[in-house]
């Protein structure tokens, strides 16, 4: 085994070269349980389990996951009686691997709760300016030829705390759990708008969910026509209700609210409609207090989920560095690591598998000595797009921000191994 | 070169090929043709173009009523809110540096403020108002923000001629995708 001082330093406070990740196993001390049974030499003797004693349960209908994973949750909040079923669950980033979000993982926001939706009873509208209004009932549009993308989703206002003017006591689920990946299989819209004949006049969509909020949002045609789906299925399954079953918007790169979930009518018309959550809400002021309207699209970013907020280092040597980068404006072609607060950077390994719009994975081996280091990541896109260091979002955003944060994020370790979300 | 027997066949059979992959991309036209009239009840779209607005009409004086029983609750007596998302008065974005946002402070279109009652509030009994109520405290809304008087009657041509204290507040982004 190659000792660590032999590897190839690539940047400060330990970035070890992501060349040492392939064929490289991460050493990592494996401990045996302190009740080990001691041979005559004085060392552990390994036994057979209890578990490999006896047969466990036969097959199941619906699988579980293991007991022992079972604390990884969303981070549902208490329900609050003057918002009935209204709020948000993020998703645990810091126990996940790879780019697809378990669909009882992926984060949450609604409105006005989870409809509880019969499929036999649900249609999808579409009228306004077009040649012949359509009723679609699902049944129906499990017909129509579909296609299966991997997308990501994030809510507008993910990481937002980083607009704060003090660092919060975070983890990377509560700062930016708001933020899932998924195949994503539908309908083009495309197909649909096309059966009932669009208008030359019309230049937007307006899409209502069937919840209790009826939630609306306007989209561009242009964008409609190009890759939004009618979205029936998430990671091969019908979608869960909290997603939108029977049917969502999916609104690819694009801030999460306008995906409108349980998707009922969509109104061609050639203005916006102007809908609270495209006014009161999801709109982004500047500094001069102008604000900006329909800025769909979200930013080239990054995050690191391990090691990550709340975490503790409890051994020197050598860590795998991971996380994920995604960008509304195409596929990640870069990400960078820094280890000393943004002085140096090393580029790390991203997984093969690079997806427009969707989630990439990133690794790159460090060897922590102790000393305090500031974990950093950077990723670039295929439009060019570096994501920006929160003090240069905030010189262009100013201190009214809310939404549409991708700020460089920071996570600061002790040299007791405390892991804290820092602002350098 | 004159054109072989197979020369035809062949074309005829790419030609063939084009008529029915033509008819493959037509669509598969399982949408039921409805008309706009079935909607009344369905569509509550209310643009700012005033498009989608019902008959019924109503004034602050009448919507005080509405607010009392159906709303403030929630939002507080003079719509001061009972937490930061309920606020419905108050704010100024020329005069503070970090304005509260709201109704009167922000919103750009007074269509909005029907179209989100109509559809989403009140919250713990969503859709309960008739189009006359909802018409009333609107009304009352914009009279809490000093917008309008308690007589104004609103109706669906009088509330396209609100001025909003922020409607060119706005910059649209949307061709930036
Ligand atoms: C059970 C509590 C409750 C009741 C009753 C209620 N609301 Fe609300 N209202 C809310 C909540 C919570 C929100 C924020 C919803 C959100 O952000 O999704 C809200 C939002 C609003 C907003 C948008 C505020 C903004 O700036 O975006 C308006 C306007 C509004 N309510 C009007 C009313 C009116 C008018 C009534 C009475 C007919 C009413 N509400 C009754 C809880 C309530």
């Amino acid at each position: 085994m190659t000792k660590s001082t032999e590897w190839q330093r690539v940047a400060g406070n330990g970035l070890l070269s992501r060349r040492h990740l392939l064929g490289l196993g991460l050493s990592s001390a494996s401990v045996l349980a302190s009740s080990a049974v001691l041979g005559a030499d004085g060392k552990a003797l390994f036994e057979i389990p209890g578990w490999s004693r006896q047969a466990g349960p036969g097959p199941s209908g619906y699988g579980q996951r293991s007991v022992h994973t079972a604390f990884m949750q969303r981070d549902a909040g208490a329900p609050d009686p003057l918002y009935p079923g209204g709020g948000a669950s993020r998703s645990p980033l810091q126990h996940l691997q790879g780019t697809i979000t378990p669909n009882s993982l992926h984060f949450e926001r609604h409105h006005a709760g989870i409809p509880a939706i019969d499929p036999a009873g649900h249609q999808l509208v579409i009228n306004g300016l077009v040649k012949q209004a359509l009723a679609f009932s699902y049944e129906s549009l499990l017909s129509y030829p579909m296609v299966s993308r991997f997308y990501f989703l994030e809510c507008s206002g993910n990481s937002r705390s980083l607009y704060g003017a003090r660092p919060g006591n975070g983890t990377a689920q509560t700062i930016h759990g708001l933020l899932s990946g998924a195949e994503w299989t539908g309908i083009p819209l495309s197909t649909l708008l096309d059966e009932a004949g669009i208008l030359g006049s019309a230049q937007w969509v307006s899409a209502v969910g069937a919840d209790a909020a009826s939630m609306g949002r306007s989209v561009p045609l242009n964008k409609a026509l190009d890759d939004v789906l009618v979205a029936l299925y998430q990671n091969g399954e019908p979608l869960r209700p909290e997603q939108g079953y029977p049917m969502r918007l999916f609104v690819p790169g694009w801030e999460g609210n306008i995906s409108v979930k349980w998707l009922t009518q969509l109104k061609l018309t050639q203005e916006p409609s102007q809908f609270r959550d495209e006014t009161s809400k999801y709109t982004d002021t500047m500094a001069d207090k102008t604000s900006l309207q329909f800025t769909f699209p979200m930013g080239c970013k990054s995050v690191i989920t391990s090691p990550s907020g709340q975490m503790q280092l409890r051994r020197h040597g050598l860590y795998q560095i991971t996380g994920v980068a995604w960008s509304g404006n195409g596929t990640i072609t870069r990400v960078e690591v820094s280890a000393d607060g943004g002085q140096t950077w090393a580029e790390a390994m991203l997984d093969s598998a690079q997806h427009a719009k969707a989630l990439t994975r990133f690794r790159i081996p460090w060897s922590w000595d102790g000393a305090t280091a500031q974990l950093m990541s950077r990723a670039t896109d295929s439009t060019g797009a570096v994501q920006p260091t929160r003090t240069a979002l905030l010189a262009e955003r100013g201190e009214n921000s809310f939404y549409h944060c991708n700020a460089i994020q920071c996570w600061g370790v002790s040299a007791a191994g405390d892991v804290n979300n820092a602002y350098v | 070169m004159p054109m072989s027997k197979p020369g035809y066949v062949l074309l005829a059979f790419v030609a063939s090929c084009l008529l029915s992959s033509t008819a493959l991309s037509q669509t598969v036209g399982l949408g039921t043709p409805i008309e706009q009239t079935q909607l009344q009840n369905f569509d509550l779209i209310a643009g700012p173009d005033g498009e989608g607005l019902p008959d019924g009409s109503g004034t602050a004086l009448q919507g005080k009523l509405v607010f009392e029983s159906r709303c403030q609750a929630c939002h507080g007596a003079n719509g001061e809110g009972t937490g930061s998302s309920t606020i419905l008065v108050g704010g100024n974005m020329q005069t503070e540096a970090s304005p509260l946002k709201t109704v009167g402070s922000f919103w750009p279109h007074a269509t909005t403020l029907f179209d989100y009652i109509r559809r989403a509030m009140p919250a713990n009994a969503p859709k309960s108002l008739s189009n006359t109520e909802v018409y009333q405290v609107v009304a009352y809304v914009l009279y809490l923000n000093g917008i309008i008087n308690q007589y104004a009657v609103l109706n669906k041509d009088s509330l396209l001629t609100i001025q909003m204290p922020n409607k060119d507040g706005f910059l649209d982004r949307s061709h930036i995708q």
